[in-house]
């Protein structure tokens, strides 16, 4: 059974399920990282990482040099973009981007001028270990670090998330599992001191005391090239925290919870974060760019891309600058090769078909497989499930796939949550195993997405509902209280024309003790007629302003010019003109 | 005998009393049916289903008096809840209403605006922004598109436009075809036999 695969070597523990791949890792991991010529145009999505979008802080028109900032992290959880070389800023636009639904997202747009001028780099720190966690966190920050074995995470907050001081062992995945990729293999071959000295650095930063580097069986060239490196720091630097641990290669070996279930046997448990056990996974590629950014300064604008398949005339490894065009990349590889008909960005097991090559490489840029008809596995039409029960048994995350295919097909994707739909890690394991041929990963990633819309559609109710709760509760408020104003105004109303009325008796009669009695009468008029009370205020009031205006048209007589006397006549008549 | 009619007797006035009680003491404010009812309606307030808002037509509904296909905006995803819910058969939105595919935002065509302020008295969730005699905006994050305030603008400068769902709102459509992987089958099986 897989499980007995999966614990061969001694002293490392299994995980469960698995697949033993063909892994056609050759040519492309014995050829040396080639670099790509610079292009005439550069596209930077401003989300290509786990997070918010960058803002961008550059404008159209800008003069910009390599590595200089073009958009800063907008949250918390976000990241930095840098410019891949010197250039003019043409556009900030929406494009197309590597996306497996063919999205397009706001990106920015550079024309390179060719020459490649360096931005002053941020201030180099040699001597990391006089920073302090924090301080080191801030760099990765600036320098717009992510985790580059795919799930470009921004790496500053993975460390903050880290308890402080509470990682034991730090995990270095080198077990690059999927195949045809290369690209940390040859990263680990071509370059290992950057990733040790980085992991070194990053021991610091997370408080650590040792570093267990997972690296695949099937990359005898990686490790030896960074035992070396590990042999020479341990005589001249006394360096005892990093180790080398050899990783049967059994797909998915190099996911997290996989790696760090193999290397330690920890199994972390749905739910709960690795970080939870002392434990932090850093990519080696990752780790190599933290320490570039730290010690040099330098910003994350190149990543190592292979170019694989039988799509592509030479397959091999190349350093590229994020946000080159995909079609430039497949042409510095030699172009495509005849009847090519699809391109992954990806693995073949976790990749995804592109729907354009116009699309640029991205931070999570690990792999661009081309393919003809004849690379693949013919894909018969999907027959009904027979519940062989070979999915479950090859699953990596202990999962029952064929559930969650039942009723991620019936659409009832609360039940598929109830069996623990958001741990299955996409990996593609039971698809692969199927005799049915169902395509149960792509159930998996439909059920995901709805059951996300349809929380975003329940939260936007809930939200929607307490704003119409708010605004009637308001309008009711607001009628209470212009009813109040108006029950206040009408007995003010009533007030002032009781005592009208009393000053009018006291002005006829002259004798208090009359006008008390005339009051009296008057208030109990206004309480049987409210109605006459009020329309004999509105009189009143009529007779003031008459005798008011009359006062002021015979002051304007006697002192403006003989035909000053017609113009209140003439507004009087133009306005209700005016107003209608 | 008299024994066991008195004792039955008495345990019928206990009970009597404990459930007069329990009336008394657990009594629920509010119909409990129209408020789960409202919780599946998508709170767009658009009154196209004849009752002033999601709230009401809850209530109708609980009463038995509205049917459960009356909410465009919903969709038949809410009918289907509704169903459920209730316990009764799905069917299709009412003839009469039209389906709505698209969810929609206002847009405040800000050059036009005269600055009446009619559409903010008739937007149900407050998501317009403006003063009399000033120019009015939509808070995007705030619209349901449920349209009340297109009608009620005299200046006909209110658009609504589809929602640009963003990379993050991406959903993957249910499956038609496989993935190709090259495989030599479950770990600790023969080749034979995961080739098969």
């Amino acid at each position: 059974m897989p499980e007995a695969r999966a614990t061969i070597s001694p002293g490392l523990h299994g995980f469960h399920g698995g697949l033993d791949l063909e892994y056609h890792k050759a040519p492309a991991c014995d050829r040396p990282i080639g670099e790509m010529p610079l292009v005439d145009e550069y596209v930077l999505p401003l989300h290509m990482h786990i997070g918010a979008p960058a803002i961008p802080v550059v404008s159209v028109g800008d003069h910009v040099r390599r590595g200089q900032l073009l958009a800063r992290p907008d949250d918390f959880i976000s990241a930095a973009i840098h410019a891949p070389t010197s250039g003019v800023i043409q556009a900030i636009e929406p494009r197309g981007l590597p996306h497996p639904g063919g999205l397009s997202a706001q990106s920015i747009v550079l024309a390179a001028d060719g020459e490649d001028r360096e931005a002053e780099p941020l201030d180099p720190w040699p001597d990391y270990q006089d920073k302090s966690p924090v301080e080191l966190r801030a760099r990765l920050r600036e320098a717009g670090i992510v985790g580059l074995g795919g799930a470009v995470f921004p790496t500053a907050v993975k460390l903050a998330t880290a308890n402080p001081g509470g990682v034991e062992t730090l995990v270095l995945n080198g077990a690059e599992c999927e195949p045809f990729i290369s690209c940390d293999d040859r990263l680990m071959q071509e370059s290992p001191e950057p990733i040790l000295r980085g992991a070194q650095m990053m021991l610091h930063a997370v408080g650590a005391s040792r570093c267990l580097i997972g690296v695949e069986d099937n990359k005898p060239q990686a490790i030896e090239a960074l035992q070396a490196v590990i042999d020479r720091l341990a005589d001249e630097e006394d360096e005892r925290r990093l180790e080398i641990k050899v990783v049967p290669s059994i797909y998915p070996a190099g996911g997290e919870k996989q790696l760090i279930r193999t290397l330690t046997g920890i199994e972390v448990p749905r739910n709960r974060h690795v970080t939870d056990y002392q434990l932090l996974c850093l990519n080696v590629g990752t780790v190599a760019n933290s320490w570039h950014a730290v010690v040099e300064g330098r910003a994350l604008t190149e990543r190592v891309v292979t170019v694989a398949g039988g799509g592509v005339v030479e397959p091999r490894n190349l350093r590229v600058r994020v946000g080159t065009p995909m079609a430039e990349v497949i042409e510095a590889a030699g172009g495509y090769t005849e009847g090519v008909d699809r391109l992954l960005m990806g693995g073949p097991m976790m990749g995804f078909a592109l729907h354009e090559d116009a699309v640029p490489v991205v931070k999570a840029t690990n792999c661009l497989l081309a393919m003809r008809p004849v690379d693949r596995d013919p894909t018969p039409p999907p027959q009904p499930c027979i519940r062989c029960s070979r999915c479950s048994e090859a699953c990596p995350a202990d999962l029952l796939p064929q559930q969650l295919y039942w009723y991620a097909r019936a659409r009832q994707f609360e039940r598929s949550h109830d069996y623990h739909l958001f741990d299955c890690i996409e990996c593609g394991v039971c698809s692969a195993v199927c005799p049915s041929h169902i395509p149960l990963v792509q159930y998996f990633r439909h059920a995901k997405t709805e059951i996300w819309s349809a929380e975003r559609e329940r939260a936007k109710a809930e939200h929607a509902r307490r704003r119409f709760e708010f605004h009637n509760e308001r309008i009711e408020r607001q009628k209470a209280e212009r009813e109040a104003a108006l029950a206040k105004k009408r007995a003010a109303i009533k007030a002032a024309q009781e005592k009208a009325a009393a000053k009018q008796d006291a002005d006829e009669g002259g004798v208090p003790a009359k006008a008390k009695g005339n009051s009296g009468a008057a208030s109990t008029a206004s309480t049987d007629d409210g109605k006459s009370a009020a329309s004999m205020s509105i009189e009143a009031a009529r007779a003031r302003a008459k005798e008011r205006k009359a006062r002021v048209q015979q002051g304007e007589r006697a002192t403006d010019e003989p035909d000053g006397a017609e113009c209140p006549s003439d507004e009087s008549t133009e306005r209700p003109g005016g107003s209608s | 005998m008299w024994v066991a009619i008195l004792v039955a007797v008495g345990i019928a006035i206990l009970f009597g009393i404990l459930l007069g009680l329990a009336a008394q003491f657990f009594r629920v404010e509010g119909n409990p049916l129209a408020d789960r009812i409202d919780e599946l309606l998508p709170q767009t307030q658009c009154g196209q289903c004849g009752y002033p808002g999601c709230k009401p037509y809850a209530e109708a509904m609980a009463k038995g008096e509205a049917d459960i296909n009356r909410c465009p905006p919903g969709g038949e995803a809410t009918i289907r809840n509704l169903a459920d819910l209730l316990e009764v058969d799905f069917k299709p939105l009412d003839d009469e209403l039209e389906v709505q595919e698209v969810k929609t935002l206002a847009i405040i065509d800000e050059e036009v605006c005269i600055g009446c302020t009619k559409c903010i008295q008739a937007c149900p969730v407050d998501a317009i922004l403006g003063a009399a005699k000033q120019m009015h905006t939509v808070i995007e994050d705030e619209c349901t598109g449920c349209e009340l305030c297109v009608e009620p603008c005299p200046v006909d400068c209110i658009d609504m436009v589809p929602i640009e769902e963003g990379v993050e709102a991406y959903r993957f459509p249910m499956p038609e075809s496989a993935h190709p992987v090259p495989t030599r089958g479950p770990a600790a099986r023969s080749e034979g036999l995961a080739n098969a």
